[in-house]
Order: C-alpha cells, then structure tokens, then sequence
C-alpha cells in the first residue's frame, strides 16, 4: 500500500510535468486545429532560457535559501517564461501565419522544421557563447538552494521538493489560466475564435493577435515546465523537448485534444500510468525501459475506445 | 453614407462580383436582390472586410473603408449578421450578444442594449442562459439580429435574415427590421424573399451572375414585370 501512494505521487508529479507541456498543444489546437510539433522545443528553450538567466545573474551558488527562492528562482522563471513566448511568437507569426490558409499538412510540416531547426540551434550555438557549457552533452542544471536534493517525509512517503514544486506550478497555472480563458476580454476573444474564426472578425475581435495569445500563452506554461524540469532531473539538453513534447501531446490527445481540463487530467493520468507501469507489471516488461511502450500503449487505447479522449471534444470552451 | 464604386471580388480567378456599384443613403433600408450565386454575399463580405476586393472603392461616412481589416470595421460603425446566421454554437445567449458588443467599452450602455434585445426577443431573455446551438432557427435568426444590434451600428447588414424560417417568424423579423429603420438605424438587406424585402425597402439592387442589371424604389420593383417574374414567381 505504501509502494502504491509513493508511486501515486511520483506519477502524479511526473504527470504535473506532462500537464504543464500539454496545455500548449490543446490551447493551440483549440484556435487554430493545428498540432504545434515545435512545442517540445518551446518546452527546451524555456529550460535553456532559465538557465541562461541563472548564467547571466553570475551562476550564483551557495546562495541563502531565501535568496534562492526569493531572487534567483523567480528571476529564471521569467527569464524562461520570456525566451520561450518570445520564440514561440515569432515561429507563429514566421512559420505558421503565413501558412495559415494552406492546406493542413503545410503547418505540420513546417511545425516539423522549426522543431529540428530549434533542437539543432541550440545544440550547436550554446556552447559557442564565451563561459557558456557545451551543450552538445546535458548541461548540469544549477542547484536551487531549498528544492534541490530535498525531501519531505510524510506519512511513509517521501516526498522531493521538486515534485511538490510542479504540483505547486500546475495548480497555480491551472486557476490562472481558467480566469484568463473565461473571465478577461482576451480569453473571451479566445473562445470566439476557436468557434468561428470569421464570425469573430465580425464582432471586433483581432483574431491574429487571439491566435498569438494562445501561443504565448502555451509556452508561458511550457516554460515553467522546463524549469520544473530542470529542477527533477537536474539536467537539461537540447533534445529533452523531444520524448517530454511527445509524453504531452500524448497527454492532450488521451484528456481531449483541445479542452484545457483535459490536458491536465491526461497529462496527470499518464503520469500515474507510467509509475505504475514500472512498479506493478512483473518482469523486464516493468522495467524503467518499458515505461513509455505503456504511455502509448494507453494512448492506443484510448484512440480505439474513446477517440474523443477522456473528457470529450469540447474546444476551448471553459478551463 | 455608404457608396461601393466599381467593386470587383474575385475567388481565385472566378470572379463573383464584377464591378458594381450602389449607394446607401442615411436612414434608408436597401435590398440586394438576386439568386444564388448572384454576389450579394459576397459584396457583405467584402464590405466587411472579409474578402479583399479586386478592384474598386467602398467609401462609408466619407472614409475609405476597403483596406481596413475586418475586425475594425464595426467600430467604424457597421454591424454585419452573416450567412447562416453564425452563432458561437458552445456559447450562451447573453455571451452571444456580449460578443456582439466586444469593442465597446461602456457597460452600462451594453447592459442597456442586452435588456433591449431581451425586450425586442423575449424568449432570448428567458434563456439567456442556454448554449446558442440548442435553439431553432427562427430564435438563432433573432440572436444574430440581436447580436449584429449590439455594437450600436449605424449601418446593419443582413444576409438572408429569413432563411429557413416560417411565414409568421418572417413577418416577425421583418416587423423588427422596420422597428431599427423607425429608431434611426440604416440598413443594407439581402434576401432571397424578394416580396418582404420589397415591401420594406426604400431602394433596391437586382444582381444577375455578379452585376447590376437594375434598381429603382421598393414599391416600382414590386411592380416591376421582371421583377415579378423571376424573383416574386408570379406568372405573366
């Protein structure tokens, strides 16, 4: 029983993760039915830009707890917040607005380039910036004086302050992203535009700038992501967007591509799936190795006996 | 107040409407009359913004208006209920109509103009609660009316505010239209009930595959033979 809640928590912070990345590609998909592939990038950047702020501040170390949580991790929050809306704004406005009228394989494809132009950018570009580290291997990500390598016990369970980070960070997003979506002009002007992209024209609503917002606002989440990332696995490397991007669009496509709550119910579904996977299947086919077989093994299932996912089609609708 | 010169829109190399011209003068309601396919929705689109125009002008209130992307228009003034009526199907009533006056900014008046759709419509205010999508035709044609009505247009477009709907909502609709001319508002009708339109109209435009082909006033073109015969179906 206590394997079960321990594994329970683990899966339902790595699903937190999940979750966090998987609001991106329904937000998205909700205002324009596009699949964002490059939002794993997105993910990876905001990771890289987070770092890149902790480098910038002086790769402060050995840091009071306070000054820890107080200064340097709001600061690389932002810091990967701002590079990962910044990157996604300009791929909409270069890569997917003029497409916008194509038919629906061109964004794909598209969506496919700038995903292996931002992994390869990165990985080949980051280590040239004088004292910055060679990021063709994965980078150390820095220490978090009060999260980093700490733990709470509860109850049996031990619990690491990462993970409580990510649930915290999910939470948090999730009630600000529901009042952003029904109760301020933009997220109405949001909502027209998933429904009737002309209509809204119609209305006043500058529907390129609703589709822009719904960018920012997924790789603003997705940031976060890479910056709880970061803090659980204690590195980052250019290709984490890849596996990560891929989990979350899973994640999407299992709660109902298109609707925010489910994201987060399949992004945290998955997560507890795959803990459990690796604890409760007897064998080498519970092995660590076989975790992500069963991740889309569920995505199969979920595709043959409830296509529309686990909580319906309903598009943008409400939070 | 609005004057459309020489407007020519073309989908692709087809082109829908070649070079046309009318004029909406202040206070007038004006028909566009024609079959399917004729350009009479296209001509809104354009005039909307929607649809970019090939070649010629759109003037309104003595301002160039094509050019002007879609989403300003209606805060120069013009409010336009769609084809099909278009509602936001997942949405309510009353968030229907709040989204017709998205571009304002006084809530005092919006909640003025809401109580007076609801007055206007007073099964809209009953259920102002209820998804669009679950109403009938008729109740959705009114919602768009309504909600074109909430931006406080002075010039509201309507394509087809009758389709689909029976002899008594039509007269119902029709009677509302006349309402918003007697209050001040001018309005640019298209109609595939060539008779209703008429008997409202001050002026109205017959469109053949796209062009012009005649217009006088309202009651003339009821009593026009080719009018007559193609559009009001009476035998001669």
């Amino acid at each position: 029983m206590d394997l079960f809640l321990q594994q329970l928590v683990n899966g339902l912070s790595l699903g937190a993760l999940y979750a966090l990345i998987a609001v991106g590609y329904t937000v998205v998909y909700g205002i324009v039915q596009l699949i964002n592939f490059a939002h794993g990038e997105i993910f990876m950047v905001g990771a890289f830009g987070a770092y890149t702020t902790w480098m910038l501040m002086g790769a402060p170390a050995s840091l009071s707890v306070g000054i820890a949580l107080g200064v340097v991790l709001p600061a690389m929050l932002l810091g990967g917040i701002v590079t990962s809306v910044t990157v996604a704004l300009l791929m909409e406005r270069l890569a997917y607005r003029p497409l916008r009228s194509a038919p629906r394989l061109a964004p794909l494809i598209s969506a496919i380039g700038i995903s292996i132009a931002l992994q390869e950018a990165v990985r080949l570009f980051y280590g040239r910036i004088p004292g910055f580290p060679d990021s063709r291997r994965a980078i150390p990500f820095p220490v978090i004086e009060g999260i980093t390598g700490r733990t709470v016990q509860f109850g049996g369970l031990t619990i690491q302050y990462s993970a409580l980070f990510t649930l915290g960070a999910l939470a948090v997003c999730t009630v600000l992203l529901w009042w952003f979506v029904n109760k301020t002009r933009m997220g109405r002007a949001m909502q027209a535009t998933s429904q009737d992209a002309d209509t809204s024209r119609l209305m006043g609503i500058n529907v390129d700038r609703a589709i822009a917002t719904a960018f920012a606002v997924g790789a603003a989440l997705a940031a976060v992501a890479g910056l709880a990332h970061g803090l659980r696995y204690n590195n980052i490397d250019p290709l984490m967007g890849f596996l990560s991007g891929l989990k979350a669009f899973t994640a999407a496509v299992l709660g109902g591509i298109g609707n925010i709550n489910g994201a987060v119910v399949g992004g945290l579904t998955l997560g507890v799936v795959e803990a459990m996977a690796t604890t409760f299947i007897p064998g080498q086919f519970g092995s660590s190795a076989w975790k992500d077989v069963w991740a889309f093994v569920l995505l199969i299932l979920v595709l043959v006996f409830r296509p529309q996912g686990l909580l319906g089609a309903k598009v943008v609708d409400r939070a | 107040m609005l004057e459309v010169k020489d407007l020519v829109v073309a989908y692709g190399r087809v082109q829908a409407v070649k070079g046309i011209s009318f004029t909406v003068e202040q206070g007038q309601i004006v028909s566009l009359l024609g079959t399917n396919g004729a350009g009479k929705t296209t001509t809104l689109r354009t005039i909307s913004g929607l649809l970019k125009p090939v070649s010629g002008e759109i003037w309104f209130e003595g301002e160039r208006l094509d050019g002007v992307p879609a989403h300003q228009i209606v805060t120069r003034g013009i409010a336009h209920s769609p084809e099909g009526r278009r509602l936001f199907p997942r949405m309510s009533v009353e968030d229907n109509l709040l989204l017709g006056a998205f571009t304002r900014r006084d809530a005092a008046g919006v909640r003025q103009d809401l109580d007076r759709v609801y007055g206007l419509f007073t099964v809209l205010g009953e259920r102002r609660n209820q998804a669009a999508g679950l109403f009938s035709g008729g109740e959705q044609q009114m919602l768009a009316i309504g909600r074109a009505m909430m931006s406080r247009p002075r010039l509201l477009m309507l394509d087809e505010p009758s389709m689909g709907l029976s002899p008594i909502m039509t007269q119902t609709i029709m009677r509302t239209i006349a309402d918003l001319q007697a209050e001040g508002t001018t309005i640019l009708l298209v109609e595939q009930n060539a008779q209703a339109a008429l008997q409202l109209s001050d002026r109205g435009y017959v469109l053949e595959v796209g062009a012009i082909t005649f217009s006088d006033t309202g009651a003339a073109l009821l009593e026009d033979d080719r009018v007559k015969r193609t559009y009001l179906g009476v035998d001669l």
